[in-house]
């Protein structure tokens, strides 16, 4: 029993890990019909920004808990302003165009963000502080789950809420849903539409910051590539849910992290992704919009 | 007045990049040994650099955007001066002809190694005419395509170690193989479109690959097959040289035998099927064309070409492991057909001659290389995102009509 819950808690850890990744890509994705390749990037670069933050805090002499929060902080405002920049250079000129057009200039930006944080810092994996403080009250279940995962918890329910209330509740929310709905008629009505798009790079660039100074904490380092895979897995739970559902894109997180690791708990660890991509197709098989998406039908 | 406010834009720009690159550029920590190091040239050279910069970009974005309301306004399809010569038959010939002498002559004017960087960039030209199939002309979204390039390099590899099949046998078989690899990837994804089929698509090539690495009995692993022979001519002995230059003719001919066959394909009833198809499913089907078949044909055709591109690349660098069919690599030959602009044949041979040879001569930055290649992409789409060569879309013109309208079929 202690197996499967220690499976469970792991699982719902990566669950969460996608599911922070992941929100942004399908706000972004709701919004401009756009896989934003460069997300991974942000993420990372979200983790790096954390780790320089620290370094220079732990330099003088801050408190602990001081630090990653403020650390964090600063993570997310940075990587904000990358999003909101990334979307100004590459992909706002291309808005009109294909597609297949703007994919492409996000792997650009993508290779390009790497390759700055390779050249600018290092290629090596650099150790990554945990200084979230051990909880008392983790202490009796220490063996099954450590702190950082209950904040890695805590942070991506508080982040599902904070956007529900954000999307539900608030007039930039309803502008954010009227854009996704339908752009020109959005503009119609006074939507101020490059600001929404705006808008939504920089909520879920910071929300993948935050994602990135928590995981590189609980994994322990990080290196310029990191985000790459983790955008990639992201993408697959956000389509796994629907792609463009906010509800739709945590399912797919939780339901992608616990398969992960009830798969390599139990029956093999070579072939974890290649089982989380077979699920995958299985999935999509059977509901081609994903587990949450609507199907669309086609006016003619 | 005007110069004023841009120099002020500018300066704005400048200071969002020194706050952007900030942390990054001028921070560098060393976790190990616990310093930091702080460069605030850099910090300087991003300002400088961004006033500068700023400047030519606000240039290029209006002059694009004059670009795009004279086009509206004249309502003509603009030609690009390639597009011109190429029509043209005074350029076309002696073009041709200069071409034909340049392309016999290269491997023996070239040192070896270019003549092997040569190879790799025709295979990328046959492999991306095949995902031109899939992408550029049926419009389907493949993001592992990679996968029928290991199967190709991997049935040769393959069936040579435990059966000695030549390289001769094993070009037929490799693309056979890829050809029913993509059919049984057409199935299941007949019903999905978009970026679903783009994400499955991309699950297929991560599972070929990660299966590739895992399953040691069968493909040996992440340490790969080694002593792949290269192919004969007629049983003689071929020195390296000798070799590489029968392999870069093979390729030449294939690449040919490629063009020709894609070309023939595109003007075809089924060609015409896939672009209906990219255009409007629904109206597609409302037409009497079998949805079905046509996306099978779309990927398992595109998948051939794939194949036999990978029976060649097994051949020519006689060793290969799963690390050369990761995601980058279809995402590179993706950027191929969308560079050089997807439908267009001769697009996409001059995009794998830029996107191939354009890291191979930049290794003289060889730290930058990458980054550069990045910011190439992103200003190729912003300021040409049709490609360099875009499709040129086929018209009817119905003239000597009574009043002497000209119709444009859409």
């Amino acid at each position: 029993m202690d197996y499967f819950l220690e499976l469970f808690l792991g699982g719902l850890t990566r669950g969460s890990i996608y599911a922070l990744i992941a929100l942004g890509y399908t706000m972004v994705y709701g919004i401009i019909e756009l896989i934003n390749f460069a997300h991974g990037e942000i993420y990372m670069i979200g983790a790096f920004t954390g780790l320089i933050v620290i370094s220079v805090l732990t330099l003088l002499g801050w408190n602990t808990v001081a630090i990653i929060i403020i650390a964090a902080l600063v993570a997310m405002v940075y990587s904000a302003a990358y999003g909101y920049t990334i979307e100004k250079i590459a992909y706002k000129p291309l808005r009109g165009s294909q597609r297949l057009s703007a994919l492409i200039s996000a792997i650009g930006m993508s290779l390009f963000l790497q390759n700055y944080v390779l050249l600018a810092q290092t290629s090596n994996f650099l150790p990554f502080p945990n200084l979230i403080p051990e909880f008392g009250i983790v202490k009796p279940i220490e063996h099954i789950v450590r702190s950082t995962e209950i904040v890695i918890y805590i942070a991506a329910a508080l982040v599902m809420v904070g956007l529900t209330v954000l999307i539900k509740f608030t007039r930039m929310g309803k502008a954010m849903r009227a854009v996704a709905q339908d752009r020109d008629m959005a503009m119609l009505v006074g939507v101020d539409v490059n600001r929404v798009i705006s808008f939504t790079f920089v909520i879920g660039s910071s929300i993948a910051a935050l994602g990135g100074v928590l995981v590189a904490s609980h994994i322990g380092q990080v290196n310029y590539y990191v985000g790459f895979i983790a955008g990639i897995k992201a993408f697959v739970a956000a389509v796994l849910g629907g792609i463009g559902s906010m509800p739709g894109a945590v399912l797919g997180s939780l339901v992608l992290g616990w398969t992960e690791s009830f798969f390599t708990g139990y029956i093999s660890s070579d072939y974890e992704d290649v089982f989380a991509f077979v699920f995958l197709v299985l999935i999509l098989i059977f509901r081609p919009a994903g587990i949450l998406g609507r199907s669309q039908t086609d006016k003619v | 007045m005007m110069t004023f406010q841009e120099i002020k834009k500018s300066f704005l720009a400048a200071i969002w990049f020194m706050f952007l690159t900030f942390p990054i550029m001028v921070i560098k920590v060393n976790t190990i040994e616990k310093t930091i190091e702080w460069h605030w040239w850099r910090m300087a050279a991003v300002g400088l650099g961004a006033f500068g910069l700023s400047f030519l970009w606000r240039y290029l974005i209006r002059r694009k955007e004059a670009g795009k309301r004279k086009a509206e306004v004249g309502g003509e399809d603009k030609q690009t001066l390639v597009q011109r010569l190429l029509s043209n038959p005074r350029f076309y010939l002696p073009g041709l002809i200069a071409t034909a002498v340049m392309v016999v002559a290269f491997p023996f004017v070239f040192s070896l190694y270019q003549t092997n960087i040569m190879i790799t960039a025709l295979i990328y030209v046959v492999v991306g005419l095949g995902l031109n199939i899939v992408v550029g002309l049926a419009g389907l979204l493949d993001l592992g395509y990679v996968a029928f390039y290991a199967v190709g390099a991997y049935s040769y590899a393959l069936l040579n170690v435990h059966f000695g099949v030549s390289f001769w046998m094993a070009l037929p078989i490799g693309a056979a193989l890829a050809f029913l690899f993509g059919i049984l990837l057409g199935f299941p994804v007949l019903r999905l479109r978009g970026d679903y089929l783009a994400i499955v698509t991309l699950g297929f090539g991560e599972i070929i690959r990660l299966v590739l690495e895992n399953w040691n009995e069968f493909s040996f692993g992440p340490s790969g097959i080694a002593n792949i022979p290269k192919p004969g001519l007629f049983g003689i002995d071929l020195n390296l040289q000798q070799s590489t230059t029968f392999i870069y003719f093979l390729m030449i001919a294939l690449a040919l035998m490629t063009i020709f066959v894609v070309r023939r394909l595109q003007d075809s009833r089924i060609g015409r099927a896939w672009i209906a198809l990219r255009e409007d499913e629904v109206a597609c089907q409302a037409m009497g064309i079998d949805k079905t078949r046509t996306k099978l044909s779309a990927f398992a055709l595109g998948a051939t070409w794939a194949g036999m591109g990978g029976v060649v690349f097994a051949a020519k660098t006689t060793f290969i492991n799963p690390t050369s069919f990761t995601i980058w690599e279809s995402i590179i030959i993706l950027c191929v057909v969308v560079l050089g602009g997807m439908g267009s044949i001769v697009g996409v041979i001059i995009g794998a001659m830029i996107l191939i040879l354009l890291p191979e001569y930049l290794r003289a930055f060889s730290e930058y290389r990458m980054l550069i290649f990045g910011v190439i992409l992103v200003l190729m789409m912003v300021f040409r995102p049709g490609g360099i060569i875009s499709d040129v879309r086929r018209t009817y013109k119905f003239e000597g009509l009574g009043n002497k309208t000209e119709n444009k079929s859409q």
